[in-house]
């Protein structure tokens, strides 16, 4: 009979739990409110409250034993809420990029800007097609850009990696509307300058302003730092003719264009779908830097759930061994209790508001340190154009609150069994032991 | 040893306190055999075969090409015994979803790449099928290709006569001789000639060669030569070992290393704590039981090193444990997934450091509640105080 009822109980708890995971923060708060109301209004939820008032307060005297609850815990959530913000950062970074004002052009069916090509001879016919705006000197807002990778010593290991080089047409400012200029100057046409962005200048050794750098054996100027605060800031800029004419390239790889108004990426399209001459993708550069974010997002969640799953297994009998030994040291003290007329129920909410309490300390400990530490936490990696994408971790309220509710959900299952124990001790028995 | 019985009857003196404990050992160690794994499979590059190859690739970037023309000039350098080469095609297959590496070969490239198996008949149908195509059995499993398929491989960087289609026969299937390289299978290879013949951008270039040594010992000697070739024109190249040049590749994706060596670094912290207290716990219960023991006549140092012996056991048990089902289920899932996803197998370096960590842990956590039980005086520890 016995066993049934836990066989039961455990089939609940799983099913408890993924319902507990999934909840929306509001129903969460409901069931508190239903929780917290029961506690302080009804007869057995004042009696439950008093036990474990009386828990509680012994706290301090296992306070070794309770700080393997508080740790355990910590330590789940801060790997989960460290992993889960390094997929937010990323995708973050990438959904930042662009906007819906501006669209880029590529060869039809290349995907990403290191396999597109645009030639020369394409870009007089785009100038004129309709839904690109156009700026103050009647000329339109668009910018052909190439892109070269380059190897550069990265700073943490000195070892080369791939760093992106943007070769921009004059416009490329007036385009882009979020490009700062946050020390030094800007590149100007026809000479061998780079302005370097400030991720890129983080994470790669010797981009400082002033610094030279050798680009295909030229020596090249670093004249100034911007910062966009989304992908284009791992990128290094300068002129795009130059760059062409140092690594002898003949062709553009993108068109960057300011659309006229709303409805300029439609005409845009139909523009370019009528001309038979131009086979080219148009998409808003939104829309094409979100979609890179994709994968390696999925991975990073998949991977911070994988390893949360596995230390909060660890964590939850770590927690049992603590509650199962808090109950047996004070097993005369719960017999006490029950001879004096505490039923079951509040005896096993005692237990459980025991352990909810350590899991919560442990959860904001976790969650604390992991938003000490990693917000803000730069790193890199290589992105869809085979270079270097510096994005930081970001530690969102929405990833802190899920951190909490896995704190609580293991709370949950280390004390559920133990409370159990505790309401079953035969009173008698537990009385005249010890 | 002869005391092995006593410190067993000790460990699972308390059924239930011994196996929770033992259950979070077996998940911090299985954590820590997957993740070691897989950081180990980051961090080395290709086997012994890799081990004599050398990659020859731009110094300027990887995306850069280099010239044909260095062939010739490649292979009378002294210490090279074959070279190969290959470029970088960069198709999808119906969904950019469906990645998997895909480029242009050399006619000798098998001859190179021992460590892949072809049916000589198929890598010779291979050959004398201009518009071929040699896929590995992993990926042919993955899209359910078999041989004499076409493949309609959509281009992303080199359109042919103007549009992007590549349509390909596949000619031959290979496979990776050690299993642990099956992650190589998910390949597919055309021939260099066709690409070079048929794409509208590029002529005579290549992405990378690949130099065959006589032996290993000369890669330093045999990469200077090759580069000093080149120093100086408008492709400079780098050549470096295949190892190093994968890993350097793989660097680039994230410090896996740094990502394990945390999270461990948070997972051992808390299990220290966690046995720690499991073992303070027992020492603690079984004050008098020591005492007996050491009115009976055993030395100070012997209980010492029953305590110590108790908390070593405990966590080489849970982390052998947890090691072994790291070894059985992550094959079992890279199998159950058919190949989709690549999970390494625990290697022989993850079970050293592994062993080595469960006893150091052992003896941190054993030490103080052995002492104790060292330092116990026999009249207190019986009166119970």
């Amino acid at each position: 009979m016995k066993w049934l009822t836990d066989i039961g109980t455990v089939l609940a708890l799983i099913l408890g739990l993924i319902v507990w995971i999934m909840l929306p923060w509001f129903l969460v708060l409901a069931i508190a409110l239903i929780v917290a109301i029961w506690l302080f209004a009804a007869r057995s939820g004042r009696l439950s409250l008093a036990a474990a008032r009386i828990g509680i307060a012994s706290l301090p005297q296992r306070w070794g034993a309770s700080s393997v609850i508080v740790v355990g815990i910590a330590g789940v959530v801060g790997v989960l809420v460290a992993m889960l913000a390094m997929g937010e950062g990323f995708q973050a970074t990438l959904n930042n990029t662009g906007s819906d004002d501006t669209a880029i052009i590529l060869r039809g069916g290349s995907q990403a800007e290191t396999n597109s090509v645009i030639t020369r001879d394409q870009v007089p016919l785009i100038t004129s097609l309709p839904g690109i705006a156009r700026g103050g000197d009647g000329k339109p807002l668009m910018s052909p850009e190439l892109s070269q990778v380059i190897n550069l010593p990265m700073k943490s290991s000195g070892t080369d990696a791939n760093a992106q080089v943007r070769g921009v047409g004059d416009a490329a400012w007036a385009v882009r509307g979020n490009m700062r200029i946050v020390e030094g100057r800007k590149f100007a046409p026809g000479l061998r300058e780079l302005v370097v962005g400030q991720g890129a200048q983080h994470q790669f050794r010797g981009l400082e302003v002033g610094k030279t750098l050798r680009l295909a054996n030229q020596d090249w100027t670093i004249v100034g730092k911007f910062a966009t605060g989304d992908a284009h800031d791992s990128e290094l800029w300068s002129d795009a003719e130059t760059l062409a004419s140092t690594y002898r390239r003949t062709a553009f790889q993108s068109i960057t264009v300011r659309l006229d108004g709303k409805s300029g990426l439609k005409q845009l399209k139909a523009a370019i779908d009528a001309d038979p001459s131009l086979k080219l993708d148009v998409q808003t550069t939104h829309d094409y830097y979100s979609k890179q974010s994709g994968n390696l997002t999925k991975v990073i969640n998949v991977l911070g759930t994988v390893i949360g799953a596995i230390m909060a297994i660890g964590a939850v009998f770590g927690a049992l061994n603590t509650m199962y030994a808090a109950v047996a040291g004070r097993a005369r003290e719960i017999a006490t209790m029950r001879a004096i007329g505490f039923r079951g129920l509040p005896v096993v909410v005692a237990v459980m508001l025991e352990t909810m309490l350590l899991a919560l300390v442990g959860g904001v400990l976790g969650a604390a340190i992991a938003w000490a530490i990693f917000n803000g936490y730069t790193v890199s990696t290589l992105s869809q154009n085979f270079s270097q994408l510096v994005f930081q971790f970001k530690v969102s309220p929405a990833l802190l609150w899920s951190g909490l509710k896995w704190a609580l959900g293991i709370g949950l299952v280390g004390g559920l069994f133990p409370a159990l124990r505790a309401a079953r001790l035969p009173v008698t028995e537990a009385l005249r032991a010890a | 040893m002869k005391y092995l019985s006593l410190v067993w009857a000790a460990l699972f003196r308390s059924k239930t306190r011994t196996s929770l404990t033992l259950l979070s050992v077996v998940a911090a160690f299985l954590l820590f055999g997957m993740l070691d794994s897989v950081r180990v499979a980051f961090n080395s590059g290709s086997g012994v075969d890799g081990a004599n190859r050398l990659i020859v690739a731009s110094r300027l970037s990887i995306t850069q090409s280099l010239p044909i023309s260095l062939l010739p000039q490649i292979e009378s350098v002294k210490g090279v015994r074959k070279v190969a080469y290959a470029m970088w095609f960069g198709g999808i297959y119906k969904d950019p979803k469906n990645f998997f590496p895909n480029f242009s070969v050399s006619d000798n490239y098998f001859d190179i790449f021992t460590d892949f198996e072809v049916p000589p008949e198929q890598l010779k149908a291979f050959h004398e099928n201009r518009t071929g195509a040699i896929v590995g059995e992993g990926l042919a499993k993955k899209f359910g290709w078999k041989i004499g398929d076409t493949i309609p491989l959509q281009a992303t960087i080199f359109p042919r006569n103007g549009s992007n289609d590549w349509p390909l026969q596949v000619s031959a299937i290979f496979r990776a001789k050690d299993r642990k390289n099956a992650g190589a299978e998910m390949q597919l290879m055309m021939h260099w000639k066709y690409f070079d013949e048929s794409n509208d951008y590029i002529k005579s270039k290549v992405s990378w060669y690949t130099v065959q040594m006589d032996s290993p010992n000369d890669a330093v000697r045999v990469a200077k030569a090759i580069d000093a070739i080149s120093a100086n024109s408008d492709h400079e190249t780098k050549s470096e070992t295949e190892s190093a040049f994968q890993q350097s590749f793989a660097k680039q994706f994230a410090d896996v290393g740094l990502i394990v060596t945390a999270i461990m670094g948070a997972v051992f912290f808390t299990l220290l704590l966690l046995t720690g207290n499991t073992m303070a716990q027992a020492v603690r219960e079984r004050i008098p039981e020591l005492a007996i023991l050491k009115t009976i006549g055993f030395r100070d140092g012997t209980v010492l090193m029953l305590v110590m012996t108790e908390s070593v056991l405990l966590i080489v048990l849970g982390g052998l444990i947890g090691l072994g089902l790291a070894a059985v289920i992550m094959p079992g899932v890279a199998a159950a997934s058919g190949g989709v996803i690549q999970l390494p197998n625990v290697p022989g370096q993850t079970w050293v450091v592994g062993l080595i960590l469960m006893i150091v842990i052992g003896i941190v956590v054993g030490l103080l509640p052995a002492l104790r039980a060292q330092r116990l005086k026999i009249v207190d520890a019986l009166a119970g105080r």
